[in-house]
């Protein structure tokens, strides 16, 4: 449960002023309402952590695809077709038993798109953004998540226009799954490390 | 700038509050002023950097209390008003009251394959990186006025190159200007106990792209 209570408080007033800006935009032949409509719904319908998902389960599946991955994400990526926006410069990092990686941008809200989808609101909003450099654990426990205290944490602050994919851990007893089994393991919140891959038990509930 | 969006290491702001199975978009206007955002950008009349410091550039207390896609709205309004695409009255009226600029408007029809195909902001080089893998190197200790993309959290510390990323285009010079001025691009790694002194954890780190003005040897 987000605290919208805010934008509850703004909804109409910004109603207003977005449809405003958008009747004087296009009234000026700046913009194409044609092609709003294309935006919204590329990132609503077309675009999203279903994408990041089934890269991770070829992972997972392919020894010779995750090795790929690691070492160029874009180009192993690009072979499922996620391309372009907001993904230009991919970079995959992956989750052992002594590392797990985090991704944040602390300076706005920069996130894969073309793998990922349109970030969470959590995701660019100040608690996230302040305290994931700071307090990875902090965070981690907001999330319901604790690693062992062996586990170091590497979180990346997206601060170019790089772009980071976490490869979260294989969960155990999946031995045998196929890919499309995998992917339905591999949560959004997974492949930025606030969150760990579905456990069977967990996928199933 | 040191603005409201450098938020690494702020205390005070409470958990991160998830919502589960949350929407794409949260109300219309939401989708709206994200399409408006992406149109007004793909015609070039700004970039990307000049956008970000357009966000940066809301005064601290609204930028604080305003939602992600408010501080987007607020941010294109400020971009279409300095590059005098429209006037402040023409937002108040919500009508046009002068002749347009000629715009290249993005069309409905090959936009999808358009996003899909946004290239790359690495550029060939005017001289060899001056650092290499494993080169202990300090973040700067700079405070410019305009738009930077070097956090305060790490301005002064000393870190180690991890990776070269390449040659980027380098915001800080890019921002409001057509100069790219490409700069060396490394993936520098923090210490968290350098970084945060007793607050940070030992075995920690922290990873952030850096570009070559950025940082000096330590």
């Amino acid at each position: 449960m987000a605290d919208h209570d805010h934008d509850h408080s703004h909804l109409s007033d910004m109603e207003i002023r977005v449809r405003a800006l958008e009747t004087l935009l296009t009234e000026k032949g700046y913009v194409d309402p044609a092609a709003l409509d294309v935006f919204i719904d590329t990132y609503e319908t077309k675009i999203g952590p279903r994408n990041g998902a089934r890269v991770v389960a070829r992972a997972w599946a392919d020894a010779d695809y995750r090795k790929w991955l690691l070492d160029d994400a874009a180009a192993a990526i690009a072979t499922f077709g996620f391309t372009g926006r907001q993904s230009e410069h991919m970079v995959a990092v992956e989750n052992t038993p002594d590392t797990h990686n985090m991704v944040v941008c602390t300076l706005c809200s920069c996130y894969p798109w073309a793998v990922l989808g349109l970030p969470p609101v959590w995701y660019k909003a100040p608690p996230y953004r302040a305290r994931a450099v700071a307090d990875p654990r902090g965070v981690l426990a907001d999330f319901g998540v604790s690693l062992p205290e062996t586990t170091a944490i590497r979180v990346w602050d997206s601060t170019a226009e790089v772009r980071y994919l976490v490869v979260p851990m294989r969960p155990a007893g999946t031995e045998g799954w196929s890919e499309e089994q995998l992917a339905e393991l591999v949560t959004r919140n997974a492949m930025i490390g606030t969150g760990l891959a579905l456990s069977p038990a967990e996928a199933a509930k | 700038m040191n603005g409201p969006h450098d938020l690494g290491g702020a205390h005070g702001f409470g958990p991160v509050i998830a919502e589960d199975n949350e929407p794409v978009y949260h109300a219309d206007w939401e989708k709206r002023a994200f399409a408006l955002v992406m149109a007004m950008g793909y015609t070039g009349v700004w970039h990307i950097d000049t956008s970000r410091h357009a966000r940066e550039r809301t005064p601290p207390a609204e930028y604080l209390a305003s939602s992600y896609y408010q501080i987007w709205f607020t941010g294109l309004k400020r971009l279409l008003v300095e590059h005098g695409l429209v006037s402040e009255a023409e937002i108040v009226a919500g009508k046009s009251l002068s002749p347009p600029a000629s715009l290249p408007i993005v069309p409905a029809e090959g936009l999808v394959e358009k996003l899909m195909a946004d290239g790359s902001y690495e550029r060939p080089a005017a001289a060899p990186a001056h650092f290499k893998n494993g080169d202990s190197v300090r973040a700067r200790v700079m405070n410019p006025h305009g738009h930077t993309r070097l956090p305060r959290y790490v301005r002064g510390r000393a870190g180690t190159v991890a990776a070269i990323r390449g040659c980027h285009v380098f915001p800080d010079a890019h921002c409001g200007s057509d100069e790219e001025d490409p700069r060396w691009l490394y993936s520098v790694s923090f210490a968290a106990p350098d970084v945060w002194g007793p607050q940070g954890r030992a075995g920690d780190e922290i990873h952030l792209d850096l570009w070559e003005p950025y940082l000096e040897t330590a």
